[in-house]
């Protein structure tokens, strides 16, 4: 990992506009990415990691407004382009994975062809040499037969192998920083593995930065040099990976972990974290988001929350860490 | 323990091009008692979904038998098997639970779209059905007049559950149910499973890649490579002591968080064969098997019993 940061997120704050209100989605979100390392963003369900991909890339829904804050990549301000300057960058600069691998396929191109197109458009790939070099991409996702499977439409593959498809589109063109959303919820572990060394490899030979949107907190800490965790659009806890696991502060991440089938020995053990997110278009939102769920509520909980760092690396956003 | 679905011999094959065919499910052999959790776990694209969607009659079989009890589904035709009378006795959640909803369908509505269609329920006991439903897979009775897009993952989950028990079935099929789900609400909805087993006596196929929820979840584990099971047994017996060489590569490549798990990795090499035309006589996972010989690509190893309850199809397990 390099000083430099390839992406340096600072106070980035976002809204969203809905019929019943202003949704306060993300508030003074903080946190960078080395050249050639990979953060992984964890956190339940609503809690903002797509929402702060979106406004890195540029892509927010036309409700969602960047009310505070900067992201710096390359010497300039992602949050400041233009949209032009933006799509110039998406694809050859900034590549993201979707969520929702399928819906973002075209679903009447076949697979080789679609990987291809992005080699062409984004990669400086000639139309003769592209299909060659899809078919290269779609050997390192693993895909069986890989000559013959180009040929296919992506309701002829499974679920997980329209995942790896879109893993191979977005890793064709050698990004700067990757953003990938939950890229491999449906992969089997060996794959999974495969994949995730290849993102690896790309961060170690081109210094690649990764950000890894998961839920499973011990792939992030297998895989990731760093976990970030995220609760009601606050980032609470920030530490390297094994920092984390041996050692979490934040009462958030603690329950993260107890609900987190590991070596459990019966489904018994495991416990989900009591409460809800807080309503997020409340007026009144408490300073620490978290207040309402938390079994360490102190006095001092209701004052604006304080950035303490443990060393160097380990950042929480407590009163009363554990 | 008597046998509640009858699997033999089931194959779908699917024409990819020219006279080419592409051998999804391959000529598969297993059974699922009453009452008992069997997960189905294996490579991504090794015929799961596709396994399942011929179970449910979504698609028809090239050959096989499909017996549910004394009936045989793979003889109904997957066109008509929506009005046929075995429709609710099989029932499926979806992985992503969002998706196969239909967005202009509130949850109660969701809940209530096969009561009508299967159970033929209407007015005050349709309503009761309903409610009961959402109590019991604790979904808030005030969530039911929602539409999709105003849920969260977890009670979009929720509802795809109360919907496909609705009808007491015998077999409840989920594929990666909890997937698109944050660890603390799969907690949830394992331990909703796990209590409606015990209280409505379902039998479930269980597809997931999440092998640590398989085992704490599931009676039997079934383990797929290439359109073939090449191990079943006791999820408990299958994890502590795989005998499958791919078997032990998975377990091997869960993620640990502790270093110190992670030594002595079996990280599999070589690549992966064609699902296209595969040579009858060579082991699907030969070439990428760590003991691999020649005589693998001989002779196909058969599933074969190597222990009671338990089966491999391995030349050397
Ligand atoms: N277009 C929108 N309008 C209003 N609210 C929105 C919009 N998009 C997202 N939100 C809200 O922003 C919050 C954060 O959502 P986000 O999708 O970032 O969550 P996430 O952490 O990615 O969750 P998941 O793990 O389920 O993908 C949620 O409360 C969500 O309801
Ligand atoms: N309609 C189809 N036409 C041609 N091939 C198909 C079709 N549907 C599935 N296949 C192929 O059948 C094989 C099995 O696919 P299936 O979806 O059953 O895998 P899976 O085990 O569910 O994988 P995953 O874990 O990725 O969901 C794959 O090689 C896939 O490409
Ligand atoms: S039969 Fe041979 S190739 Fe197949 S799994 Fe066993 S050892 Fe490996
Ligand atoms: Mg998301
Ligand atoms: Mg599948």
């Amino acid at each position: 990992m390099s000083a430099i940061p390839a992406l340096a997120v600072d106070n980035l704050s976002v809204e969203f506009r809905t019929r019943s209100g202003i949704v306060k989605v993300l508030e003074h979100v903080s946190f960078s990415v080395g050249k050639g390392e990979t953060i992984a963003l964890v956190g339940e369900s609503g809690s903002g990691k797509s929402v702060t991909a979106f406004a890195v890339m540029g892509i927010l829904d036309a409700a969602g407004k960047v009310t505070s804050g900067t992201a710096m990549f390359g010497g300039s301000d992602l949050l400041k382009q233009s949209e032009r300057d933006l799509a110039e960058l998406r694809g050859r600069e900034l590549s993201m994975i979707f969520q929702n691998p399928r819906t973002a396929l075209n679903p009447i191109r076949r697979v080789g062809q679609q990987i291809a197109d992005v080699l062409v458009r984004h990669g400086g790939a000639t139309r003769a040499d592209a299909p060659k070099l899809a078919i290269e991409m779609l050997k390192k996702v693993r895909i069986p037969d890989p000559e013959r499977r180009a040929e296919a439409y992506p309701f002829e593959m499974s679920g997980g192998m329209c995942q790896r498809i879109m893993i191979a589109i977005a890793l064709a063109c050698r990004p700067a920083l990757l953003i990938a959303d939950e890229p491999t919820t449906g992969l089997d572990v060996t794959t999974q593995a495969v994949i995730m060394d290849l993102i690896g490899e790309l961060g170690r030979d081109s210094g690649m930065a990764t950000i890894f949107i998961t839920h499973d907190l011990a792939l992030a800490a297998e895989y990731c040099d760093r976990i970030v965790v995220m609760h009601a659009g606050h980032i609470v806890e920030s530490a390297p990976s094994q920092t984390l696991f041996a050692d979490p502060r934040h009462p958030y991440t603690a329950k993260l972990l107890a609900a987190t089938p590991g070596e459990t020995a019966s489904l018994a053990e495991l416990v989900s974290i009591p409460g809800n997110l807080p309503d997020l278009r409340r007026e009144d939102l408490p300073a620490c988001r978290y207040s309402g769920r938390c079994e360490r509520l102190v006095g001092r909980c209701a004052e604006p929350l304080p950035h303490q760092t443990i060393g160097d690396r380990h950042g929480i956003a407590c009163w009363n860490p554990l | 323990m008597t046998g509640l679905l009858e699997i033999s011999q089931l194959a779908k094959r699917f024409e990819v091009g020219g006279k080419r065919l592409l051998y999804a499910v391959d000529e598969v052999t297993f059974t699922i008692g009453k009452g008992e959790t069997v997960g189905l776990v294996g490579e991504s694209g090794c015929g799961k979904s596709t396994l399942v969607r011929l179970i449910n009659r979504l698609l028809d079989p090239t050959s096989g038998s499909i017996r549910l009890g004394d009936t045989d589904l793979a003889a109904i035709r997957a066109s008509g098997f929506a009005g046929n009378t075995n429709r609710r006795r099989v029932q499926m959640v979806f992985q992503d639970a969002g998706d196969s909803l239909n967005p202009r369908f509130t949850a109660f509505h969701a809940i209530a779209d096969p009561l009508r269609r299967l159970k033929s329920l209407s007015g005050v006991a349709l309503t009761a059905r309903v409610e009961a439903l959402a109590d019991m897979t604790g979904l808030p009775r005030t969530l039911l007049t929602r539409f999709p897009h105003q849920l969260s993952g977890g009670q979009k989950a929720r509802v795809g559950i109360a919907r496909a028990i609705a009808v007491e079935p015998e077999l409840l099929i989920l594929d990666e149910p909890t997937a698109a789900l944050d660890v603390s609400v799969q907690v949830v909805i394992l331990q909703l499973l796990q209590t409606l087993k015990r209280e409505l006596g379902m039998s479930y196929l269980f597809v997931s890649h999440d092998l640590n929820v398989v085992r704490l979840l599931c009676d039997r584990v079934l383990v797929m490579y290439l359109g073939k099971i090449v191990e079943a047994g006791p999820a408990s017996e299958v994890f502590a002591d795989a005998k499958h060489p791919y078997t032990r590569a998975l377990i091997s490549a869960i993620p640990q968080a502790d270093p110190d798990k992670r030594v002595g990795r079996l990280r599999l090499g070589g690549e992966p064969r064609s699902p296209i035309d595969p040579d009858p006589k060579v082991c699907r996972f030969y070439g990428r098997c760590p003991t691999g010989e020649p005589r693998c690509a001989e002779q196909m190893p058969a599933l074969r019993d190597v222990g009671p309850d338990r089966q491999v199809a391995c030349h050397f397990a």
